[in-house]
């Protein structure tokens, strides 16, 4: 199962038509505890770029963008409970969305892990 | 100068440090052409405290205090008595004077309090959540307005006739910077608020029906049937409260359907001061609004020890965070009017402020009873708290004017609230409180009898 | 995980404190410290502190079927209880009376006594916003008088006195320009913000329905006249720059860049919350500003009181001045003070926007305000503005060689000195020298703020403050900054003596208790 990287600090992993989106540990450790997190309603649809999903810490809050286009099938419901779990766990239990993969072509371009390490190396 | 600590020597040894040769040579970035070298001319020099208080004593003397009156004005200012001790609270040090508290470990007192205010407001109003105030009730009206857009993604507004003037047109001026709309019609001179016409206009475009509670006209309308209209429509009632002490005796509008209630605080420990500083209270029904809430909210948590202490939190929300995305333009909040609300609140409890409640509506049915013996009055009102409306067979505001003269603040023309005429030029809205006594109630009949005779 | 309603106060369960040298009290107290519970778990609904006859059930009733039903569940607390009570919450706060405050960009002054007097004044505070005018001629007086100073020390020609806080302030000055744009039909769009212009000049531009750009400071922490010059243009309505700006510096080409923005048709917003700095100094009008709001809470010294009610008078230029909101007052030429409202602002005054609150603004803070000014006239006025930044620059140059002032080398700064974390160890940062001073005895600066320095550190001390107050705060700074620098690990854990430790604010925003759920576990 491929999974891509954005320069917004989030991972996508596709598995067929079907896209699982959260963002990295880079990203979390930049944002400190998490408070609280907004994920999408089920159906709404996505254009690539597009404002999906609130995540906030106690001092900052950052919007978190649609890598790719696509139909919400599904927010993690565990967060509304747990948003820790971005902090614990951001690239397994600390998902935020699935969608439809509305256009495959648009993954193209978007980095690799290996890329998006030294990336985030550039950062610092 | 008596509030400036630094003596010349002080000021020569501060330079001598700096390096530079004069106060003057501090503005050094202010262009030479625009640089002032001395007071700014035609104005006063420093003066001493007894001066100063001459010429302010001088002013005050200017205006008739509400005391020196038989005095009936309301309209969403309220006069009740408060307690001498909530002024000596107030006047604390530590509470006057410190700030918003940002930096908890020292500001326990002014975020204990603000919980315990937070607590009250919505226990009063019936609500899950309050937050620690805004600037006053107009204020937090229209911020109820444009959060109940926020979560409906709707903009047409419809705003009941028996709302505050002020209150609308503070609105209308807001929506005009905004895509929101308001719908309001002018209300009808009528013994009952007209829910009925109120409710066929809600449509599924309305983000929220707006009603005030008792309305303008001291009427009180059916909450529960409203806000069910509106529900049905998908759209959410706002309650406005413009005199906590009604619902000592009311049912609170949160037990009735409200999903936004909002107020103004004042007449809980605040007083009159010529409508300001006041006190905007804001709450919720449905505590998973939370996020979409204005105004600052402070909350409980534990220290490094374990032991309980308050934060203000949640404050992504607000504009220092978010910026353009903020909740609401809201930077401060009523701070100190929320001490005085809370201190008085405390001080009452539900005994005194159930006990207030009757006193005041025993007072207003008193007054109401022997006003209407008046030749030339009759009391609009079905159904009233401690204000009601008279409609005089005359223009209220000269009457009104006339009583001034003799010391009688007979209460608010609905002509000065209403310019345009309609029959609302006659009706002149008439506030008792329990700073009113029977004697007063004579004073007011006997004055309005001649008058409109 | 710690329980939720730990209480400082459990009878018989004494505060473990593994501090060396601290003896744990069996009530939690620590003499003059005294922990206070709720006082929802302190009173009952049977208590009252005050004297009201007792409801006779059989009184005529004309509240129709809309009678309470439902207890409101409201404790009460006798008048001595109620005393002590908030007596013991007061003691866990710091204060302007109790020591030096030193809040960048908050101005944090002596709240003098007289002004509390006069504002009690029955003829003030037992007036009705609604009564005839001709009982509130003194009220008018007021309003008018200090109108009078507002617009004679900033050199401009009226202003609108009833926007509630800064903020409103600063949002009624952005809808002025917007109505006098539109008189005139002209539809901008965009509003440009500085990058180091407070947090709330963005949000406000934006809920005035204006897009937001910012605009790049220069190196030496001031608007980069370039850039501005270069996106000016036809759909630009006006630009928002604060001044002395966030960096404690004075916008020294703030006439040019006024000059600009006119000559591109666009007006001038200019944030007057470091108005303290240049009070009776520069008249903000010389600089061609159109609209600046003044915090009567900061520069004229009315009291903050814990968050509020602040106060926010917008003056305004010639081109402003016909729409402003309602109400207000005008001085006719025979001298008449007359207050415009809704139905007598007709044909006389056409373009006023509208109604930003329900009656004439922040009353009780207008008399403090003018007590204030009175008592300083202007001569006093320009003698505190000058001892505001004596005071900052005497800061500045006091702990310059044990701190990293960012434009230490751009001049003297105006009314507050900014310092960054630059050299401090690994892991130390502007939080732990906050927490540090509240160990110290003083209240932190302003952190983090503003946004251009890292781990900014705003000290604005006031003109209220002796030299021995700044030379013990000097003493107090020199040694945290030291203690920052060499990576004292008891810095982290400040502060050691205050009423609480360091709070949970992740635990607070995750689940918020926002009012008391009813449990006592004490």
């Amino acid at each position: 199962m491929p999974r891509y990287f954005t320069e917004e600090h989030e991972w996508i992993d596709v598995e067929g038509d079907s896209a699982t989106i959260g963002i990295t540990d880079y990203a979390q450790e930049q944002l400190g505890d998490i408070v609280f997190v907004e994920t999408p309603q089920t159906g709404t649809e996505l254009a690539k770029g597009a404002e999906a999903a609130v995540v906030e810490s106690v001092k900052a809050a950052s919007d978190v963008y649609a890598p790719i286009s696509g139909t919400v099938t599904e927010g993690n419901a565990a967060l509304d409970d747990d948003p820790e779990l971005v902090n614990s766990s951001p690239e397994d239990e600390g998902w935020f969305f699935r969608l439809t993969v509305s256009d495959a072509s648009e993954l193209e371009g978007l980095m690799d892990e290996a890329a998006y390490k030294t990336f985030c190396e550039g950062l610092d | 100068m008596r509030y400036l600590p630094l003596t010349q020597p002080d000021r020569q040894a501060m330079l001598d440090v700096i390096g530079a040769a004069s106060v003057d040579d501090l503005f050094a970035d202010v262009p030479n052409e625009h640089y002032l070298d001395g007071p700014v001319e035609g104005l006063p020099l420093a003066a001493g405290e007894m001066a100063v208080e001459k010429h302010m004593r001088r002013l005050s003397k200017q205006n008739l205090a509400a005391a020196d009156a038989a005095f009936f004005c309301g309209a969403g200012a309220y006069r009740h008595h408060v307690p001498a001790t909530v002024d000596h609270i107030i006047q604390r040090g530590e509470f006057l004077t410190a700030y918003t508290p940002y930096q908890p470990e020292i500001a326990q007192g002014t975020l204990q309090m603000l919980f315990e205010f937070q607590t009250q407001v919505a226990r009063l109003y019936g609500c899950a959540i309050a937050n620690a105030s805004m600037y006053d009730g107009s204020t937090a009206c229209w911020e109820a307005i444009v959060m109940a857009a926020r979560l409906t993604k709707r903009n047409r507004v419809l705003m009941s006739g028996g709302v505050h003037p002020h209150y609308v047109s503070v609105a209308q001026t807001m929506a005009r910077f905004t895509p929101g709309h308001i719908d309001y019609e002018l209300p009808v001179l009528a013994s009952e608020p007209g829910d009925a016409a109120l409710i066929g206009r809600i449509d599924e475009e309305t983000s929220c029906v707006v009603v005030q509670y008792p309305d303008i006209m001291g009427r009180i309308p059916d909450l529960q049937r409203i806000a069910d209209a509106a529900h049905d429509k998908g759209a959410l009632l706002i309650v406005v409260n413009t005199e906590p002490v009604a619902l000592g005796a009311l049912e609170a509008p949160g037990n009735l359907g409200a999903d936004i209630v909002v107020g103004e605080g004042q007449a809980i420990g605040v007083g009159l001061q010529f409508g300001g500083p006041y006190l905007g209270l804001f709450a919720i029904t449905n505590p998973k609004h939370v996020r979409q809430m204005p105004g600052r909210l402070c909350g409980e948590t534990v220290d490094a020890d374990g032991k309980r202490g308050f934060v203000l939190t949640l404050s992504t929300r607000e504009q220092h965070i978010r910026r353009e995305k903020a909740t609401s333009n809201i930077c401060t909040n009523s701070g100190l009017c929320a001490l005085a609300f809370s201190v008085h609140m405390t001080l009452l409890g539900e005994k005194g402020l159930t006990a207030l409640a009757a006193e005041n509506h025993r007072l207003a049915c008193v007054a109401a009873d022997r006003l209407e013996r008046v030749p030339g009055v009759s009391v609009l009102n079905e159904a009233f708290f401690n204000e009601f409306t008279l409609v005089l067979d005359k223009e209220a505001r000269p009457i009104v004017r006339a009583l001034a003269e003799k010391g009688v603040l007979a209460g608010v023309a609905l002509g000065r609230l209403f310019p345009d005429g309609e029959g609302r030029e006659n009706g002149l809205l008439v506030t008792v409180t329990e700073t009113v006594t029977e004697e007063d109630i004579e004073t007011l009949a006997i004055a309005l009898e001649e008058a409109l005779a | 995980m710690n329980k939720m309603n730990a209480s400082g106060w459990k009878p018989g369960t004494p505060v473990s404190v593994d501090n060396e040298g601290d003896y744990p009290t069996v009530t939690g107290n620590k003499a003059l410290m005294l922990e206070e519970r709720l006082v929802f778990e302190l009173g009952t609904r049977e208590t009252c502190g005050v004297d009201l006859p007792e409801p006779d059930a059989s009184a005529p009733n004309r509240l129709g079927k809309f009678a309470r039903r439902k207890p409101i569940d409201l404790p009460g607390l006798s008048e001595p209880e109620t005393v002590r009570h908030y007596t013991r919450l007061s003691r866990q706060n710091y204060a302007i009376d109790l020591g030096l405050f030193p809040l960048g960009s908050c101005t944090m002054k002596h709240n003098p006594r007289l002004n509390e007097k006069v504002a009690r004044m029955p003829g003030f505070a037992d007036v009705h916003p609604l009564q005839p005018v001709d009982t509130i001629k003194g009220a008018l007086g007021v309003i008018d008088e200090l109108s009078h100073w507002l617009i004679e020390l900033t050199g401009m020609s009226a202003v609108a006195m009833s926007p509630k806080a800064g903020a409103h302030g600063e949002l009624c000055g952005i809808l002025c320009i917007r109505a006098a744009l539109e008189a005139r039909g002209d539809m901008r769009k965009v509003v440009l913000v500085p990058e180091s212009a407070h947090g709330t000049n963005p949000a406000t531009a934006a809920f005035a329905g204006y897009e937001v750009e910012d605009i790049p400071a220069a190196p030496d922490g001031r608007v980069d006249l370039d850039a501005l010059k270069a996106r000016l243009g036809p759909d630009v309505a006006g630009v928002m720059i604060t001044n002395p700006n966030t960096c404690g510096l004075f916008e020294k080409d703030m006439k040019a860049i006024s000059d600009a923005v006119h000559a591109a048709g666009g007006l001038v917003y200019c944030d007057g919350a470091n108005f303290n700095a240049i009070m009776g100094r520069v008249r903000p009008g010389d600089l061609g500003v159109d609209a600046m709001h003044i915090n009567l809470h900061k520069t004229f010294s009315t009291p903050h009181g814990g968050g509020g009610p602040g106060s926010g008078p917008v003056v305004l230029s010639e081109a402003l001045a016909p729409f402003a909101p309602l109400p207000f007052v005008v001085k006719d030429a025979d001298g008449e003070i007359r207050l415009v409202e809704e139905e007598n602002v007709g044909d006389e005054f056409p373009g006023s926007f509208g109604r930003m609150t329900a009656f004439h603004g922040q009353m009780g803070m207008f008399t403090r305000a003018l007590t204030y000014i009175l008592s300083h006239g202007a001569d006093g006025l320009r003698q505190a503005s000058g001892d505001a930044v004596l005071n900052a620059n005497y800061l500045l140059r006091s702990l310059d060689d044990v701190l990293d002032a960012p434009f230490g080398d751009a001049g003297h700064c105006m009314h507050e000195a900014l310092f960054s974390d630059h050299g401090f160890a690994e892991g130390m940062s502007t939080l732990d020298v906050a927490k540090g001073l509240i160990d110290e005895g003083f209240h932190p600066m302003t952190m983090y703020f503003p946004l251009v320095v890292h781990g900014a550190m705003l000290v604005e001390p006031t003109e209220t403050e002796s030299k021995a107050t700044l030379d013990q705060f000097v003493v107090a700074m020199r040694s945290l900054a030291e203690r920052a620098k060499a990576g004292d690990e008891t810095l982290k854990s400040a502060p050691h003596h205050a009423p609480r430790a360091r709070l949970d604010e992740a635990h607070a925003a995750r689940k918020p208790v926002l009012a008391w759920n009813g449990q006592d576990d004490a």
